[in-house]
């Protein structure tokens, strides 16, 4: 596949690649340290027709984002840590209503106000539930600057298959990294678009929420000629508010099982020095996901010159975890290090997938990247 | 011949879930009518509601609907209309949802004088939650979260949205349908952010503790508190506390529209006009 290099920031990758996947419309409010999306995307929206607008607060920007995405538009926001608080009740919404949405996390210190203008991944967590209720959530993470474009482009792709919002997790580091990226082509980008199913047939024969156990529902665009109801209450196949027994139970286990059912459309990996472990004494298994990754990457380098068989397992569908290729990889391999800018966010998920309670971590949480040297050195400790 | 409107309801939803005697049902008739009269195609509408007894109105009207959360009304519906322009989007809220946990974006809208028109249904107090003190209850009433009566000063819808910058604000009950059915349509109709502070009766859970527990006598009290505005503006300023004027309160057909001043972003960026600046609005400051 062809590519092109170019030269620039996470946060506005981001925001090119939203427009690249055929987004019109961009609602938010400026949060640091997302609001270079808002910024970059402001100016490119107008130009293909769009719309980007400021609104007055995190919850403002969500709803209208929904509100387009409604009405048919591929529609995207973007903010950190407190605008997902802030936003969660209405990504709830967007879960039960199936509004296909993109929402960019670019993460900083948290809990609270925290460290605005510092790295972090301390919201792992928070993006497989961010609202109550039960769902699932789908949530990628990008570890390099091309990976901002293309997680981005893959979110709007898999939105629209799944009918949800899906999350993409930057974090400052990777945000306001500044560099050069290859990147696939816009050709190739428009091409691979697949925009959400629509239903063509006569308006009376037209059930949006009537779909099998694990499909997604068919939400035509409004004023089309089919007239429904949206709503956040449990609802009928016709979108219309119920508490029928059964059809609340399937709605809510369809919700679960149109995600778990199809995780092989939506897993995504870097396997990274892998291929040559054997499973032999003295291996080293790594994990580690978006910024952090690149830090481990390096160290891997060192480790490999000092005889230190070491390997990278990367996941980039973080929700829901590729918890087969994590067992996969950890029955294999003895000693495990996770590496996360947070107090175990993931180890635990990895726990859970791996069965296994004997992983060592590296966990930083004082706002500052984690260095190639720093992994070296924990390594050499623990192992 | 009597209206029918069998053609703008999803009678399968019938009966609604409001109270006998309830306002909220003139209301929903006067807007249907009001729909009629400007032959707007029901699908070239689109009808957003919160969370309230005000809530479940999108849900009895055969348009394109959404039930959205708690409040945020107007900001779903701002994403709406900036998608599609050219069609006819409208607000339904209650006091609560407009005013308290939706304020911000009541505010906010008003300033854009984003092209849509909210319908505030105010029965003065949270009525599907079981009488909770709302933004527009009268201080000394009692409600179920201040018994001993609420000391909270109330607010006035539309001295609010006047303030905030709405081109088009007014107010009536739904003593009169006929009346509320042309300011819908005034309201519909205004190019601009319309908000109407629309006066319904709770006499479930407003008036049972307030001495008015039939329908009559909630509504005998909005009649008396309300008045005209030709009428209000001759009165005093002592006479005119505690009444709320009705009609057309603020009407300004030259204010920019939000949608419009887009289109001129768009422009610019696309080179087609040169960037705006603020001698684009020096002649209305």
């Amino acid at each position: 596949m062809a590519t092109r290099e170019v030269i620039s920031t996470g946060n506005e990758l981001a925001a090119i690649a939203a427009v690249d996947a055929g987004c019109k419309f961009f609602g938010g409010y400026p949060l640091t340290p997302s609001s270079e999306v808002m910024h970059e995307i402001s100016d490119l929206l107008p130009k293909v027709g769009g719309v980007a607008i400021q609104m007055e607060d995190e919850i403002a920007g969500i709803c209208c984002v929904i509100g387009a995405a409604m009405a048919g538009d591929r529609a995207l926001t973007a903010t950190s840590g407190p605008g997902m608080s802030l936003k969660a009740e209405n990504l709830g919404l967007a879960q039960m209503a199936e509004v296909p949405l993109v929402c960019v996390n670019v993460m900083r210190g948290g809990p609270s106000t925290g460290l605005p203008t510092r790295v972090s991944q301390g919201d792992i967590k928070q993006a497989s539930n961010p609202s109550h209720g039960d769902y699932r959530s789908i949530t990628l993470c990008a570890g390099s600057l091309a990976e901002c474009y293309t997680e981005t482009v893959r979110a709007f792709n898999l939105a629209d298959r799944f009918m949800q919002p899906v999350i993409v997790l930057l974090d400052e580091t990777i945000g306001h990294m500044h560099g050069k990226a290859d990147l696939p082509t816009v050709e190739d980008v428009k091409t691979g678009i697949v925009p959400r199913k629509t239903f063509d047939g006569p308006a009376e024969e037209y059930f949006p929420y009537e779909c099998g156990p694990t499909e997604a529902a068919t939400l035509n665009p409004m004023f089309t000629g089919y007239r429904y109801h949206f709503t956040g209450l449990h609802h009928d196949k016709n979108g219309f508010p119920t508490e029928e027994i059964e059809t609340c139970r399937k709605l809510i286990q369809r919700l679960e099982d149109k995600v778990m059912a199809h995780q092989d459309e939506i897993e995504s990996n870097e396997e990274f020095m892998l291929d040559d472990m054997t499973g032999e004494e003295g291996e080293v298994l790594i994990i580690a996901y978006g910024s952090v990754s690149l830090a481990a990457k390096e160290s891997i380098r060192h480790l490999r010159a000092q005889g230190i068989k070491a390997g990278l397992f990367r996941p980039i569908t973080i929700w829901p975890s590729p918890a087969d290729r994590i067992k996969h990889f950890t029955d294999k391999i003895k000693n495990v290090l996770v590496v996360e800018l947070n107090i175990r966010q993931y180890t635990e998920e990895i726990e859970r997938a791996s069965g296994r309670l004997d992983l060592e971590g590296l966990y930083k949480v004082n706002g500052r990247a984690i260095s190639p040297h720093e992994i070296v050195s924990k390594v050499k400790e623990v192992f | 011949m009597a209206f029918n409107y069998d053609k703008y309801l999803r009678l399968e939803k019938m009966p609604t879930l409001w109270c006998w005697g309830c306002g909220d049902g003139v209301i929903l008739k006067a807007f249907v009518r009001a729909i009629e009269k400007m032959g707007v195609s029901q699908d070239d509408v689109c009808v957003v509601s919160g969370i309230g007894c005000s809530g479940r109105f999108s849900s009895y009207v055969d348009f394109n609907t959404v039930h959205t959360t708690h409040g945020r009304t107007v900001a779903y519906a701002t994403g709406i209309k900036l998608s599609r322009p050219d069609k006819l989007v409208v607000c339904v809220g209650g006091d609560g949802d407009a005013l308290a946990i939706g304020g911000n974006h009541t505010i906010h809208a008003c300033r854009r004088n984003i092209d849509m028109t909210f319908i505030i249904i105010n029965n003065f107090i949270y009525g599907l939650t079981n009488s909770q003190t709302s933004p527009t209850t009268p201080k000394g009433m009692w409600t179920v979260s201040q018994k001993a009566g609420n000391i909270d000063p109330t607010f006035d819808t539309c001295d609010l949205a006047i303030a905030s910058g709405a081109s088009f604000v007014g107010r009536e009950s739904m003593l009169d349908p006929k009346k509320l059915e042309k300011l819908f349509i005034k309201a519909m109709e205004h190019k601009g952010f319309s908000c109407l502070d629309v006066l319904s009766n709770c006499h479930i859970n407003l008036g049972r503790k307030n001495k008015m527990v039939s329908a009559m006598e909630n509504l005998e009290w909005i009649d008396s508190i309300t008045m005209p505005k030709k009428k209000y503006d001759a009165l005093s300023e002592e006479e005119q506390l505690n009444l709320l004027p009705t009609g057309i309160l603020k009407q300004d057909t030259e204010a920019d529209e939000y949608c419009d001043m887009y289109a001129e972003i768009q422009k610019a960026q696309q080179g087609l006009r040169k960037p705006i600046s603020q001698d684009d609005f020096a002649k209305k400051i």
